[in-house]
């Protein structure tokens, strides 16, 4: 069973909420914990795990063989994402654009544009008790998250059968790299603060959630700070609240430092319990 | 005229709330360019009039044609995002995974696909509270190219700023350092990084800074919540004076940020004491080193 953990809003709770809870559920049972913001992953600083595995991503964009083209202009021509251009008897790749469609290289006459792979990124995976926990994180100045979000995914759905529980800690937002990272997903926990930013992106989330017609429920973050706004328009879109985790310096203080809570504040304990067994409600439904 | 983007990193470190600030500081001498296009709010502090809207077109979706459709499969077995599936015996085109590469409808013997174009979101040119303008935009959702989104967002804001002489544009940034990153800081003068003192804040500073030194553009930070981790916080410190950048200040942990953003207003509107201080102090801080 997949749970993806998002926000419209950046520095909700993502990554508290992921690793604390994975760290929960691996009291009892194997759970995996995939860092899918690969641009700023965090999980991987409150983990504590040994690495077992390591291995480079990469994307495929054209190489151009300059022997054998007759720059008949035809790989610029279909590239909808000017990622190839000819420049008088040269072919340029600009491959932060390319999209990997592999048009030109397939409807290259002479078959000049052979597709290699470029790396993008870096996955590991490291293991501690019952836990598994997958980080990709994409190097600096590759601008495409969705490949390597992807490719993370697919790591996953190979090395783990299907009814081990899998949490993913999934990218601020609502554009693709978030699609991606949910669209899998059997249930989504949207993670947001009482404030007017707050609701303001978690209306976007419900949007996005809706649009993908996914099961979802929302954890209230930093309860005590703002206002009622958003427990209100939980309640009118009847959109389940699964915790109201509270506001507290503590909470910040422990976080800062890299520190897990879920075995330091029993209070945030309780909550984490009842998302706990929400969430095996659902995997128990979806076995069924 | 002078470009100043504001970047984090890591989300909800008080990006929003420092450059709405700045943006109210800086009145009528600034046009503020909200580039969060993926989670707008500047706009719940700015009271924006929405005087313009225009419609955002980029990229293309793929659509088959049933009627002329003879179920061949030459488009699903190019199509490398695995966006044509097969349904009850008709091929359909999956809007969400589709990347509009056109692939697909290029090589169908029968012409059944075409391409449309895509509106992706909404850009708005509003007049605020200050008096001041805002450029600003709300991206569909789901929607790819947020990156061409901002890059709108950030042209039409130096049109009007060179066009009515304004001194700065400042820009409010997405977290990350992906595609909408890259074009909020491509061609900026000046980059603050507003950071906070945790393992997370660091780590996303730093990755995000490798970022801005590929650009070559002078970056300054602010340490927000700086007292929650006084430990963290001298590290930062301490990469700040490595990497030099300029530590332009520190500003504690307070509730206030909260207040202020729940009445829908700034901080310096709302608050007069210590807060505001720092906050016009950063602001002149950031004036010079963007005009050094």
């Amino acid at each position: 069973m997949n749970i993806a953990i998002a926000s419209g809003k950046g520095g909700t709770g993502k990554t508290t909420l992921s690793t604390n809870l994975a760290m929960l559920l691996a009291e009892s049972q194997k759970v995996v914990l995939s860092d899918l913001d690969v641009e700023e992953p965090n999980s991987g600083l409150f983990i504590n795990a040994d690495l077992v595995h390591e291995e480079n991503k990469f994307k495929m964009i054209p190489e151009w063989i300059e022997d054998n083209c007759s720059l008949c202009g035809i790989c610029q021509d279909v590239c909808n994402f000017h990622a190839v251009i000819q420049l008088g008897t040269k072919i340029m790749v600009f491959p932060q654009l390319c999209h990997s469609c592999y048009a030109c290289s397939e409807l290259c006459p002479r078959e000049v544009l052979p597709m290699i792979p470029k790396k993008m990124g870096v996955l590991k995976h490291f293991n501690s008790g019952n836990l598994s926990f997958i980080e990709s994180r994409l190097d600096i100045g590759e601008e495409q998250a969705v490949p390597l979000i992807a490719q993370t995914i697919q790591y996953v759905k190979e090395k783990f059968t299907n009814n081990i529980i899998k949490i993913y800690d999934a990218p601020p937002g609502t554009s693709c790299p978030v699609i991606e990272a949910t669209k899998d997903a059997d249930f989504v926990m949207l993670v947001t603060e009482p404030t007017p930013f707050g609701l303001h992106d978690l209306k976007l989330a419900v949007e996005t959630m809706r649009e993908l017609k996914k099961d979802f429920g929302v954890v209230v973050n930093r309860y005590g700070i703002g206002n009622d706004d958003v427990l209100k328009y939980c309640t009118t879109e009847a959109i389940p609240v699964l915790a109201k985790i509270p506001n507290d310096r503590r909470i910040a203080e422990l976080y800062s430092s890299g520190k897990l809570i879920y075995n330091q504040h029993p209070e945030v304990r309780k909550h984490l319990e009842s998302i706990k067994d929400h969430i095996l409600k659902i995997n128990r439904s979806s076995i069924q | 005229m002078k470009e100043i983007v504001i970047i984090s990193g890591k989300g909800g470190t008080g990006k929003t709330s420092i450059t709405a600030s700045y943006a109210v500081l800086g009145g009528k001498n600034v046009v503020v360019a909200d580039c969060d296009v993926d989670a707008a709010d500047m706009h719940l502090l700015m009271q924006p009039s929405f005087a313009r809207q225009e419609d955002f077109y980029s990229g293309e979706l793929a659509v088959i044609d049933q009627d002329k459709c003879t179920q061949c499969g030459h488009c699903a077995n190019v199509c490398r995002y695995s966006a044509i599936p097969i349904i009850d015996g008709e091929y359909i085109v999956d809007a969400l995974s589709c990347e509009g590469c056109g692939y697909c409808a290029r090589i169908c013997p029968t012409e059944a696909i075409t391409n449309i174009d895509l509106m992706v979101g909404k850009w708005y040119v509003s007049t605020v509270k200050t008096g001041g303008v805002m450029v600003h935009a709300k991206l569909g959702v789901g929607a790819d190219n947020s990156g061409k989104l901002v890059a709108k967002v950030k042209n039409e804001s130096k049109q009007i700023a060179t066009a009515t002489n304004k001194e700065y544009i400042i820009v409010d940034g997405s977290p990350g350092i992906g595609c909408p990153v890259v074009s909020s800081i491509s061609g900026a003068n000046f980059v603050v990084l507003v950071t906070e003192p945790s393992v997370s804040g660091l780590h996303d500073l730093k990755r995000v800074y490798e970022l801005v030194k590929k650009f070559k553009i002078k970056a300054g930070c602010i340490i927000n919540k700086a007292d929650i981790n006084n430990e963290v916080s001298g590290e930062i410190e301490k990469f700040l004076k490595i990497e030099n950048i300029a530590h332009i200040s520190s500003l504690p942990y307070d509730e206030t940020f909260t207040e202020a953003m729940t009445e829908g207003k700034t901080i310096v509107e709302y608050d007069k004491s210590k807060l505001y201080n720092s906050i016009v102090e950063s602001w002149e801080k950031v004036q010079l080193l963007a005009n050094k």
